[in-house]
């Protein structure tokens, strides 16, 4: 008997195995087997398919996220022919299933004991049926002692199952540890005992092998994700200010490091391609004569001052573009410097472009994910913000700090939601700061058309004074560390709420900048417009120079003369490094500029409000001086319209990308140091915009508008006929054709040409804004879908409320009446408990609609099955109670929480 | 996890565990774990996982604490505990009074009393969803599961 138990057991265990693995294993199996034992089993198998059915539905609708395997696994089973088979293949797919959801099998653990009960039951139903059949068709071939055995087993079986479930589920359950001790012993001793006997013993090592290998694969991931936040450079520096300014100051520097990270790959890019194969294969320093310091220049072109203005040595060398020379290859590799030269100039562009676009996506995805946890902004302040990793006093401090913040931000929000002021006065005051700015930005637009008038005149004249030299910067740098506090002076005559206000700011010195950078622009062309009429001359000149210079060699053919010094030609403005040399001064005195600013305005500030405060009439702490608060505004645009000008810049002196990166590190370290040592927070503390995306709006019309210039100069402006790496040609785009004439087989030539048609170009424009038309159309409708989606759940969680407290009504009553006229389903839902079923079907309904915040056409796909089994089910519970649904809502807060308690 | 406890407090724990011996490391030593002694909850996490709620605790009752606050143990057993350890006077419920002590503590106090009132107050506004001026446990649920960050700020690592 015993033998032959565990012979049937090795044999289920084989043909179980065979049927995970694949269906034809499964036939193979079947045939195998005597033939005697065909007719039971397939009797048994009507009975068996209609029990999977049920199980498969429940299991769908406890936890549809992993409804498909279920189902597969419930096909496989009705394939199933033994017995045995299928009572061990559903256990053990039931403890599979549940070690796998071990995060969710909590859900429906609640729900767990009601449902063991129901699959006893219903086990035990087919149990019956089965004899029945056994009883019709037994005599013949199977022995009595086999069904015996099997009786066994299944009983056996079944109480693995069970404490299976127990050890899996044990985790979960909010016992004392004594006490999951000593249950998960009795459960093991018992799976140890029978399991043998069931000959698993392999499978189970396997399975523990795999478990470890998950556990250690998952440790590994968290190690490699702590590793990569250290590797995050300035976080802790960032979450230090973030702690004590809050979000909105750390916001400013996450985007600073952000910049630093754009630009260090403008420079990799710059440098990598263009600086270094120029310095390392081109001709060196001295050998021609866009690389030679003229011989009017050569005594005071090391002096500092000369060089200090990017004059001198500066003006050639590598760092500008008058340096680089024509040929069209370099080297022995055969690099072809001006074609990477255009081509880093465009990619610079296309990089930067690409970048900020996708960053401002990315935020929008973040920000509609996070749509729903606005209705409990404060609860999860209050119950998780505080890290529990936390374990180091100093963070805990910097948490404690934040967390107050945070608060208080949150406190300052709700304030200015529900105020009510004036309405008229503020419209008022509004208007009249409006203008008053509209004023200012008009004076300033004046001031520097003025100024550069001037400079153009005095640039005419010879001998000019250092500051006459430098008006229109220093007059630029001026009007941008002035006008920024002059609006916000005003703006405090509005009266928004400061996150509003910070984007009237904003707007306010953009349009302050912009003006100034185009005024600049347009002086900048008039001088490179006057420096190209003068070119014709010049290049007669330089021709005429060298005629006569080879010319007076001529009657004296014997000894042919050293060809001219290269100083000594002479030569051509250069209006591209002239260019290149104005933006290179105005980052450099924008920088000073900043700096002296901290410098002046928040450090020595507080220096002299910390220590005069000892000694003086009134409390200057908090009196008129104080400390400075922070101006992220002003940072930002300064930092924004910096990076404008490195853009426009770059094109005509590749060094600029280098100094910026120079700049921005030293700025993040200079900057955090003066906003931790002489900054004040803000009085009205408040957090930043979820996603920073009006930083990246205004960094991407600033780089749309630098990009502009640039592609007007090389489109439509000859290139210096004797520096950079595109003289000689009539336009810089030239050297593309160059390239493709040269280097490509004709045929690709041809299709170029075809491609830069025009009638191929409008069509494609057009598909391209059709495109457009069509995305944005989509989207709209996608984010219509997913507000209504949101409206529902919404409807739904109510429903469900109403729902719960009628349930409880009824359970207070103990009318049993009611329950029994309710559909089938409606008196399965009172079996399992009331509110809890309710309760957790409400959570896996929050989970799907997180899910679809997430990816809202997966959302929509899963959402409607459940909406439907939910809402037909709230019908069936209303007529029931008819008239008690109206009031549900103030009755339930008084009784009906009273009358029904939680069954924990 | 042993032996930690077991460091806590030599000379009270033998290393010799297998008889399970009847012994308690007192609060005062498990509130100064480093992982636990800056954490403001930290009374009430002893307390809650205790078993007569002195905060003592036995080496079951440390395990205990640890495998909830570890990162596999699933969201509602964690949900559970956080409740419970929000719940200052253990009365199933997390009221107004509950609420303040909370916020007391996470802020050290640095709020004035009437900005803890209005906090307690939008709080119950927010979660309260049978409008019963407090929380129970299924209010708390609904709303902590749905926080982002729940699941990654409640957990120790050992």
């Amino acid at each position: 008997m015993s033998h032959q138990l565990k012979g049937r057991g090795e044999e289920g265990g084989g043909g179980m195995r065979g049927q995970a693995r694949s269906g034809s294993l499964g036939t193979g199996d079947r045939s195998r087997r005597s033939p005697s034992m065909k007719r039971p089993h397939r009797a048994e198998e009507a009975p068996g398919r209609r029990r999977a059915q049920p199980g498969q539905k429940e299991r769908a609708g406890g936890s549809p996220g992993s409804g498909s395997p279920p189902r597969k696994q419930a096909e496989r089973r009705g394939r199933r022919e033994l017995l045995g088979d299928r009572e061990r293949g559903s256990a053990e797919k039931i403890c599979r299933g549940r070690r796998k959801k071990d995060g969710r099998a909590s859900l429906r653990e609640q729900r767990a004991p009601s449902k063991r009960e129901k699959e006893v039951r219903r086990k035990e139903e087919v149990w019956k049926q089965l004899k029945k059949h056994r009883s019709s068709s037994m005599a013949s071939s199977t022995s009595s002692g086999e069904s015996l055995s099997e009786e066994e087993l299944a009983r056996i079986l079944e109480q693995v199952e069970d404490k299976k479930k127990l050890i899996a589920s044990m985790r979960s359950k909010p016992w004392p540890m004594s006490r999951k001790l000593a249950e998960l012993r009795e459960a093991q001793e018992f799976l140890e005992k029978y399991e043998g006997a069931l000959g698993k013993g392999k499978g189970k090592r396997l399975y523990a092998y795999r478990m470890l290998m998950a556990k250690k694969w998952v440790k590994f991931k968290r190690d490699f994700d702590n590793f990569k936040t250290q590797c995050i450079p300035w976080e802790m520096k960032i979450k230090d200010i973030e702690s004590h300014f809050g979000s909105s100051v750390a916001s400013y520097f996450i985007f600073l490091r952000w910049m630093y990270g754009v630009n260090l790959v403008l420079f990799g890019l710059i440098f990598g391609l263009v600086i270094i194969p120029e310095v390392l294969m081109g001709m060196p320093y001295g050998s021609i004569p866009r690389k030679t310091v003229p011989r009017a220049e050569e005594e005071k072109a090391m002096d500092f001052s000369v060089l200090w203005d990017f004059e001198g040595y500066m003006k050639y060398s590598a760092l500008f573009y008058g340096y680089y020379n024509n040929q069209r290859t370099i080297g022995w590799l055969r690099y072809r410097l001006p074609m990477a030269y255009f081509m880093v100039g465009v990619s610079v562009f296309g990089y930067s472009l690409m970048i900020v676009i996708r960053s401002m996506a990315s935020n929008n995805q973040g920000s509609t994910s996070e749509g729903d946890s606005d209705n409990f902004t404060f609860s999860f302040k209050m119950f998780t913000s505080w890290d529990y990793l936390i374990g180091n006093s100093e963070t805990a401090d910097n948490k404690y700090a934040s967390i107050t913040t945070s608060f208080k931000e949150s406190i300052v929000d709700e304030q200015e939601s529900s105020k009510e002021e004036n309405v008229h006065l503020t419209r008022f005051l509004r208007v009249l700061a409006n203008f008053l700015i509209i004023c200012c930005l008009c004076g300033s637009g004046y001031l520097i058309y003025f100024v550069v008038k001037r400079s153009q005149e005095f640039s005419k004249m010879q001998n000019v004074s250092w500051y006459e030299r430098n008006e229109v910067e220093i007059v630029m740098s001026l009007l941008g560390m002035f006008c920024p506090p002059l609006f916000e002076t005003i703006a405090t005559l509005e009266n928004y709420h400061p996150r509003i206000g910070l984007k009237w700011q904003l707007g306010r010195i953009f349009a302050l900048f912009l003006g100034n950078l185009y005024t600049f622009l347009l002086a900048l062309m008039d001088d490179v417009q006057l420096k190209l009429s003068n070119e014709e001359t010049i290049k007669n000149i330089t021709h005429w120079t060298l005629f006569h210079y080879y010319n007076s060699s001529g009657w004296n053919e014997s000894v042919p003369r050293p060809p001219l010094h290269p100083a000594d030609v002479p030569r051509g403005s250069c209006w591209e490094t002239a260019v290149g040399i104005e933006f290179m001064r105005l980052t450099v005195s924008d920088m000073l500029v900043t700096y002296i600013t901290i410098l002046l305005g928040d450090f020595l500030r507080a220096c002299f409000v910390r220590f005069m405060n000892y000694c003086w009439c009134w409390d200057l702490e908090a009196g008129f001086p104080s400390y400075a608060e922070f101006d992220i505004s002003g940072n930002v645009l300064g930092l924004i319209f910096n990076q404008g000008m490195i853009w426009m810049g770059s094109f005509y002196a590749p060094g600029l990308v280098g100094i910026n990166v120079l700049r921005l590190l030293t700025s993040m370290y200079f900057q955090c140091w003066a906003v931790m040592s002489s900054n004040v927070p803000h009085e009205r503390v408040f957090k930043a915009s979820r996603s920073n995306n009006f930083y990246m709006g205004l960094l991407l019309l600033v780089l749309f508008l630098s990009l502009l210039p640039v592609a007007y100069t090389i489109m439509s402006l000859p290139p210096s006929f004797d520096c950079g790496p595109f003289s000689g040609k009539n336009r810089m785009y030239d050297v593309i054709q160059e390239t493709v004439e040269n280097d490509f087989p004709t045929f690709l030539g041809k299709i170029f040409a075809f491609l830069a048609n025009p009638g191929l170009i409008i069509p494609a424009i057009l598909l391209m804004f059709l495109a457009i038309y069509y995305l944005n159309s989509v989207s709209k409708s996608l984010s219509r879908a997913n507000a209504q989606l949101r409206k529902k759940i919404q409807a739904l969680r109510e429903v469900e409320k109403s729902h719960k407290s009628v349930k409880s009504r009824a359970t207070a009553r103990d009318s049993e009446d009611t329950d029994k006229s309710n559909s089938k389903n409606d008196t399965q839902l009172t079996k399992e408990g009331t509110a809890h079923h309710s309760a957790s079907q409400s959570q896996t309904l929050d989970q799907k609609a997180q899910g679809s915040g997430a990816s809202s056409s997966a959302g929509k796909t899963v959402l409607p099955a459940s909406q439907h089994l939910h809402v037909s089910r709230a019908p069936g519970v209303r007529p029931d109670s008819g008239q008690a649904q109206p009031q549900a809502h103030p009755w339930r807060s008084t009784s009906g929480k009273r009358a029904w308690r939680p069954p924990h | 996890l042993f032996y930690r406890y077991q460091d806590l407090a030599p000379q009270l724990v033998p290393l010799d565990y297998t008889s399970c011996p009847d012994v308690k490391v007192p609060y005062e030593l498990i509130g100064s774990m480093p992982e636990l002694k800056d954490n403001p909850f930290r009374q009430r996490i002893a307390q809650v996982f205790s078993e007569d709620g002195d905060g003592h605790m036995t080496l079951d009752n440390f395990l205990d604490m640890f495998s909830v606050m570890s990162e596999m143990a699933p969201r509602d057993l964690k949900a559970y505990y956080a409740f419970k350890i929000h719940d200052f006077n253990n009365d199933d419920y997390i009221c107004a009074w509950d609420l303040e002590q909370t916020v007391t503590k996470l802020t050290r106090g640095e709020l004035s009393t009437e900005e803890v009132s209005l906090i307690c107050e939008k709080v119950l506004d927010e979660a309260d969803g049978d409008h019963d001026g407090r929380l129970s446990l299924e209010d708390f649920q609904n709303m902590i599961l749905r926080a982002p960050d729940f699941l990654s700020t409640f957990h120790i690592r050992i």
